[in-house]
């Protein structure tokens, strides 16, 4: 799967208080969460992203609480994938949960850079500089998840069995 | 072949004799527990998968203590929910107001989680019963409602970090001072996928409380899990409170850990986390004059009896500085209960303290205590990120207990020794 989208970045230790704050999580309506996506960070996210950008961020993405409402958030906004050079661990497995894409790597990605993102190979390019990255595969047992369009449905297929 | 105490745990609850740093496994857990923001979220994936029953309402607990007593309209529906599902599916630990605590506070308080379980919830600071010698660790709405239905999680097998902790610690430094010098030293990163191992001859000179507090931090340098080993306060803390059979396991002498820290508790001083993040550490001779407009006790990190009785020694016979809130929340209600027979009550509210009913509240700026733009709150949660107790440009400073008192009585931050 190929996805392209324009990089809208973030620095280090990006907290999921800051991705959805607690104030909004009264409801679990994807789109309610969406319309608060980044709002404590970054009031014009939503005026700057359009369908398929893509979040570049430092270190830690996704720290603190387990609030799934956060990959969620960034998800129905419309966000394809997130790029970032670590990721703090239940943002990596929620993410992996609900199936969307997140991406290690340390490539160098400038707001607005034109990215195209080459899942199945793992190929990252940056269109406007480009350079070209490679990012490491998801071990197999995450892979199934992903594949089976997350976990619910990889349960349902026997992933447990 | 070696193993650290996490991978023992983890082992024997994936039918195998050994795992190693990076296996991906499939777990039986022990515990599967959900609050009222993350459960709702569970609870509709459960439904759509259209599993129809959970696999054990014993191992299932639910606790209603985020924005409990509800604090709105869609905060009451949210619980609805939650309620509605515990009913429907036999789920036996459903704790509403009245009888509910702040979960990681209240599932010990009650023997629910014993040495050597694998317990899993949908809360990052469910990381706490690694003080009890169990793994525990936090985990998404997604996992939660696959447990619920299979009694099973996947998991990566950390490698661990060895904290050796020698020394004890000197008058007003508790857990909450360690793990704060903890994470100053190794970052809000440092422990990032890895389990924080404690050890040495220090454990013995913590309390089960301080461990439950150091325990409950490790997610914020972005472990896993914190695991303590079992000791005779551990089992007499177990025995106490009605836990089943601990199953105790300890790290192999040969095990393998990705580096070793070694900690003298003696050397230790007050801390305070500024702004805004919990790695950001200063002791008070790095800190000037910073006054504050809050103080807020309590939380899963330090809503413990021990907590308040800190905060009564500082607040007896002193009042709250003109000007600053000081708000205290006992984290379950036989918390609650103990405090006022034993006379804290009366010292906190004769010092202009309010005392709030078991809630999460204020901590992640639910309610009970939000702030307004530039205000300052000294806290003794866990978090002190930007926007995290309310207006974005409000400030969270962490700190124990006695801090916290002793920074309401002065209006500022301040430690009990700069008391009178």
């Amino acid at each position: 799967m190929e996805l392209k989208g324009k990089a809208i970045c973030y620095g280090d230790n990006i907290d999921t208080d800051v991705i959805i704050p607690a104030r909004y999580l009264t409801t679990s309506d994807p789109a309610e969460l969406a319309r608060h996506c980044m709002e404590d960070i970054d009031p014009d996210f939503h005026s700057k992203i359009e369908t398929g950008d893509i979040i570049a961020a430092g270190s830690n993405f996704g720290c603190g609480s387990s609030r799934e409402h956060a990959p969620l958030a960034i998800k129905t906004a419309g966000i394809s994938c997130v790029i970032a050079k670590s990721f703090a661990r239940i943002f990596y497995r929620n993410a992996v949960n609900i199936g969307l894409p997140i991406i290690v790597s340390d490539a160098e990605i400038r707001e607005g850079d034109k990215l195209s993102v080459d899942l199945k190979n793992g190929i990252l390019v940056n269109e406007t500089t480009g350079e070209k990255a490679n990012f490491p595969a998801f071990p197999a047992f995450l892979q199934g998840i992903i594949e089976a369009g997350g976990l619910m449905k990889a349960m349902a297929g026997g992933v447990f069995r | 072949m070696s193993m650290t105490m996490t991978q023992k745990i983890l082992a024997a609850h994936c039918g195998t004799d050994s795992v190693r740093a990076g296996d991906m496994i499939v777990a039986d857990c022990d515990l599967v527990l959900g609050n009222d923001i993350t459960a709702p979220v569970a609870v509709n994936e459960f439904e759509k998968c259209g599993c129809g029953r959970v696999f054990d309402g014993g191992k299932i607990a639910l606790v209603m203590d985020h924005f409990t007593p509800n604090k709105d309209i869609m905060a009451a529906e949210q619980v609805k929910k939650v309620r509605d599902f515990a009913t429907d599916m036999k789920v036996k630990n459903y704790f509403d107001v009245g009888e509910m605590g702040v979960e990681h506070a209240l599932l010990p308080e009650r023997g629910m989680v014993t040495a050597g379980d694998l317990v899993i919830g949908a809360d990052s600071h469910t990381c706490t019963y690694g003080a009890l010698g169990a793994f525990s660790t936090g985990v998404g709405s997604t996992d939660m409602a696959a447990a619920m239905a299979s009694g099973k999680v996947w998991l990566r097998v950390p490698e661990a970090i060895s904290a050796v902790l020698t020394g004890k610690p000197g008058p007003y430094v508790s857990g909450k001072d360690v793990i704060l010098h903890l994470i100053k030293q190794i970052g809000v990163d440092g422990a990032l996928y890895q389990s924080l191992e404690f050890s040495g001859d220090g454990v013995a000179a913590l309390t089960v409380d301080d461990r439950l507090c150091i325990c409950n931090m490790a997610i914020e340098a972005g472990g896993k899990n914190g695991i303590f080993p079992v000791d005779e306060q551990t089992l007499a803390y177990l025995k106490e409170h009605g836990a089943k059979e601990p199953k105790v396991y300890s790290a192999d002498a040969d095990a393998k850990y990705a580096r070793t820290i070694t900690m003298d508790l003696s050397k230790l001083k007050p801390i305070v986390a500024f702004p805004h993040l919990p790695e950001n550490g200063r002791t008070f001779d790095e800190i000037g004059e910073v006054k504050i407009d809050q103080a807020v006790i309590g939380s899963c990190t330090n809503g413990r009896l021990s907590d308040l009785r800190d905060a009564a020694k500082v607040f007896k016979g002193r009042k709250v500085a003109k000007g600053v809130r000081a708000i205290i929340i006992p984290a379950t209600q036989k918390i609650w209960m103990d405090a006022m027979h034993e006379g804290l009550f009366d010292i906190f509210v004769e010092a202009g303290c309010a005392v709030s009913t078991p809630t999460c509240g204020p901590c992640l700026g639910g309610h009970m205590g939000i702030l307004a733009r530039g205000e300052r709150c000294v806290a003794t949660t866990n978090r002190n990120f930007v926007g995290r107790m309310g207006d974005t440009q409000s400030e969270v400073y962490l700190s124990s207990a006695a801090v916290a008192a002793a920074s309401a009585v002065m209006g500022k931050l301040a430690a009990p020794d700069m008391l009178d």
